[in-house]
């Protein structure tokens, strides 16, 4: 059941619930998450990297899709607020002999979950766990199909807010894949939440969604023209099985239409930051001498994971 | 027995007949309308009075899940649903395990119908051997065990040329093919529309062009062949214009709507609601308006439930996951009601959609109330109100868009040749 | 006593700095606890001239009452720009009241390392004591109604005051 049908990520008080995704949520929920981080970067810098909020709480990870990044850093956030932590890798093979999704939260919860991290190939399927589960058991999820992947949108966030301290006047480009992309679509969200004027996003017409206007962003094919004056780039990567096929013929005319080179950056502003959500197909999306060069905040970006995890785990649990 | 109908509004979309008239039953048939014919002695007198008499709905479109399927619904429970939603002659899908390939799963099947003494039922047979798409199946042998017309049902036809052979074959014999337009590599992988909905959901999409690209393919095959083609479920504004393009140029095509995509657009999918995977998928609602105004104008031709029964663990999946379809035959009145009373068209011409064009397509005697005709007949109340409930489903598939809404319209009395086989538990 | 005047913020501030002097040596840690401990933490740093800088706490992550309230709205950051390990800290803070925000300040502390030793400066003690929790330094010595409560407030040109505040029952 949902406590809110009009939005089934927040309570009847308007506050946090499940972490589904980045759309329809109020902005003032997206400040207090990046408020909340900036505090938790603060916790992940000292020598004692704990704190007790979620003692004694178990944290479930439910992944039905293998990941090792997201699951690490959702492990350690869950660790560093003292949770206990208890970590599925769910075969999709053993999923279709016959046990669905509803019935392995079932199971789940019977054993005293307080909150499931669910990743899925499917979109939407956090909303079928978030809408069976008992009502005080909170859903983030850690990424559904294409749909969305709200942390690392929030993750992103918090980056440039960390480099560019403003949203009201920032043109953001979002290159790549962002047809098959849920990161791509939380981070369009989030930006247009938080009050980014312009966001644009630059890719060949086969990896562009048809109707992708509609979530509010100015569509480019050319990469130079498209990058012009911009002030944040955010490269998508490009799954291996699409780079020869249907969609695209050869990684390398990718990279040369599509990949970022420092000649290629040189179009935006001459202080613009480079975002990549990881991991990187170097030579394919992003050039070494970008990825490991001045511009680029790709490696704090992850560092700040493990604190917007951190934000959301103990904002949800304390609601 | 003798029976009876009175104080109804006798509404027979075929004559235009709408007046309030008594309907005089006996063995099986309508003997008369209006006045009673000389020395008629009614055994019994159902008294309809502030109820709608048409005649026995006609749906185009009804899996009843046997053989094969019998986890997500008998013949039993479908053939109870489709009484208690008035449907009185229904056309089943080949799609069952095995397919209705052979003369022996047809007869099998007429016979069970036959004997549960409710619904007639009218196999739709496999137009391919297996439904594979390659060899044509022994139409003329299906055709005598009880086959109205053959399809693909929603499995795809690749081959073009196969394709074109199937219809000519169906053209020597006069038969029927019914094909659903919808290109199987357009659609691939696809469960939701092409537009925004899906975008925002990240949903895997079905473009317009898959309806399109198939429509044109058939329209021109059927000209060429010359083949009685009906089309099954349009979902597209620009495919009903090229429905009403082909039929402007004499070619010899009739088509249907689910009754849920005159209703119901993407927007429905609302977060991920599983009962709204659809085949072919709830399109924007321009589409749906299109759909509407070519109901009216004639480009389509009939209503039909599409009644496709979907149990429980099948249907609470992630939605690209979730089974598609919907169960519809005990909501193909009140839906069509509704359309009928929000586009503000005329309630015979709405029930005609159900009934007389329905069997029209069917080639069956069906949908008339006529006198010397089959007793067929549905009586219901068209002021009634029904919350669509799991219990108030007689239906094994509870698997609906419009699960916990109130419906109006609801069947009273269901009687086939003459015989109460339902009755309304007040 | 209901509808008293409360005392001098300023005053008491000067009252705590003159307790203070005698035993709070130049190398101690001055932690404030966000906000109005903050606040007098930096006015006593100042007067009293410690070295290190002054160090804030947020003791949001520490509460015992997270299951009851949740997390709060505005968390802010905490900071110890000096080394715990065997300093001499003392703890700042505007209201001692039950006595948990201290007990999860210490318990906060304890994960940047271990003092020499922990002392609790207060501006205002209003009894009500929950835990086994005292301050060595104390502005004043309050006693409220049920009901009421204290609150530091600081206005825009630095300057302390303390205000009263009367719930609706």
């Amino acid at each position: 059941m949902w406590l809110n049908p009009a939005n089934p990520q927040l309570n009847r008080n308007g506050e946090l619930h499940h972490l589904l995704t980045i759309e329809g949520l109020p902005a003032e929920i997206l400040w207090q998450i990046l408020d909340t981080a900036q505090s938790f970067v603060g916790v992940t810098q000292r020598e004692v990297k704990k704190v007790p909020l979620l003692r004694g709480k178990a944290v479930f990870n439910l992944f039905f899709e293998p990941s090792t990044r997201t699951r690490t850093t959702f492990e350690i956030a869950a660790k560093r607020l003292s949770a206990d932590v208890i970590n599925l890798a769910i075969n999709i093979s053993s999923q279709t002999k016959g046990e669905t999704v509803l019935d392995t939260v079932a199971n789940l919860s019977a054993m005293q979950a307080d909150m499931f991290v669910v990743r899925h190939a499917a979109s939407g399927a956090p909303y079928l766990i978030a809408r069976h589960v008992a009502p005080d058991i909170h859903v983030i999820n850690a990424g559904d199909g294409r749909h969305a992947h709200p942390t690392q949108g929030l993750l992103d966030m918090f980056t440039i807010r960390h480099y560019k301290k403003e949203f009201s006047g920032l043109r953001v480009a979002i290159v790549g894949d962002v047809l098959h992309s849920r990161v791509a679509r939380s981070q369009i969200h989030a930006l247009a939440t938080l009050g980014c004027p312009e966001i644009r996003v630059i890719g060949p017409k086969t990896l562009l969604p048809s109707h992708v206007e509609n979530l509010g962003v100015h569509v480019y094919h050319d990469m130079r023209q498209g990058l012009k004056d911009v002030d944040v780039v955010m490269m998508l990567r490009l799954q291996n099985e699409r780079m020869e096929g249907p969609l695209l013929p050869s990684a390398q005319e990718f990279y040369k239409y599509y990949g970022l080179t420092e000649e290629k950056l040189a179009a935006a502003r001459p202080d613009a930051i480079v975002l990549h959500p990881g991991p990187m197909n170097r030579g394919v999306e992003i050039d070494s001498s970008v990825a490991d060069g001045a511009q680029s905040v790709i490696l704090p970006q992850v560092t700040f994971g493990i604190a917007i995890r951190m934000a959301v785990m103990s904002i949800l649990a304390g609601n | 027995m003798r029976l009876r109908i009175a104080q109804g509004r006798l509404i027979d979309p075929a004559s235009g007949l709408d007046a309030q008239q008594d309907v005089y039953v006996a063995d099986g048939q309508i003997v008369a309308t209006g006045r009673a014919p000389a020395g008629f002695k009614a055994d019994r007198t159902l008294d309809a009075s502030g109820l709608i008499v048409c005649p026995g709905l006609v749906d185009l479109s009804a899996r009843l899940r046997e053989p094969g399927f019998e986890y997500m619904a008998t013949l039993e429970s479908e053939m109870e649903a489709a009484i208690a939603g008035g449907v009185t002659s229904l056309a089943c899908p080949p799609d069952t395990d095995p397919p209705l390939d052979e003369p022996g799963l047809v007869e099998m099947l007429k016979f069970r119908a036959k004997n549960l003494n409710q619904a007639r039922v009218y196999p739709v047979g496999a137009l391919t051997a297996g439904l594979k798409g390659q060899r044509l199946t022994e139409m003329a042998e299906l055709r005598d065990a009880g086959c109205v017309a053959f399809s693909q049902a929603d499995a795809p036809l690749t081959d073009n040329q196969v394709l074109l052979y199937a219809l000519q074959y169906a053209a020597t014999f006069g038969f029927a093919v019914w094909l659903r337009p919808q290109d199987a590599t357009l659609a691939r992988n696809g469960v939701a529309h092409d537009g925004q909905v899906a975008a925002r959901l990240g949903l895997p999409a079905i473009p317009v062009s898959a309806e399109t690209a198939a429509l044109s393919i058939i329209l021109l095959l059927a000209r060429e062949t010359g083949a009685r083609v009906h089309l099954a479920r349009l979902s597209s504004a620009e495919g009903v214009d090229m429905v009403r393009q082909a039929k402007a140029l004499g070619i010899a095509v009739t088509c249907d709507v689910g009754i849920h995509h005159a209703h119901l657009s993407e927007m429905d999918v609302g977060y991920f609601d599983p009962n709204c995977n659809l085949t072919p998928p709830l399109r924007t609602l321009r589409d749906r308006d299109a759909l509407r105004r070519a109901l009216e104008d004639g480009t389509v031709d009939a209503l039909c439930s599409d009644h496709t029964p979907v149990d429980e663990d099948a249907k609470q999946l992630p939605f690209a996951e979730a089974e598609v379809g919907a169960t519809g035959l005990e909501l193909l009145l009140p839906l069509t009601l509704k359309w009928a009373g929000d586009a503000g068209v005329p309630l015979a011409k709405a029930l005609g959609k159900i009934t007389c064009d329905a069997a029209r397509i069917l080639g069956v005697d069906a949908g008339r109330l006529a006198p010397g005709g089959t007793a067929d007949i549905c009586i219901f109340d068209p002021a009634r109100y029904w919350k669509v409930a799991p219990a108030a489903l007689r239906s094994q598939g509870k698997n609906t868009p419009f699960l916990g809404f109130e419906v109006k319209g609801k069947v009273c009395y269901t009687l086939i040749g003459g015989e109460t086989v339902y009755q309304v538990a007040d | 006593m209901p509808g008293k005047t409360l005392p001098d913020a300023e005053q008491l501030l000067a009252a705590l700095t003159e307790q203070m002097r005698a035993s709070v040596g130049p190398d101690s840690g001055l932690i404030g606890i966000h906000t109005g401990g903050v606040w007098l933490a930096e006015r006593l740093h100042a007067a009293l001239g410690i070295a290190a800088p002054c160090g804030s706490l947020d003791v949001s992550f520490y509460r015992d009452d997270y299951e009851k309230i949740g997390l709060h709205r505005n968390v802010k950051s905490s900071s110890i720009p000096f080394d715990v390990e065997g300093r001499h800290l003392v703890l700042v803070d505007d209201v001692l009241y039950t006595g948990r925000t201290i007990r999860a300040a210490m318990n906060e502390l304890f994960d940047y390392g271990r003092p020499a030793s922990i002392r609790l400066a207060a501006l205002v003690d209003r009894g009500g004591r929950e835990l086994p929790i005292a301050a060595q330094f104390v502005g004043a010595v309050v006693e409220l109604a049920p009901g009421q409560s204290i609150e530091l407030t600081r206005e825009s040109r630095g300057r302390l005051a303390l205000v009263l505040h009367e719930s609706d029952c």
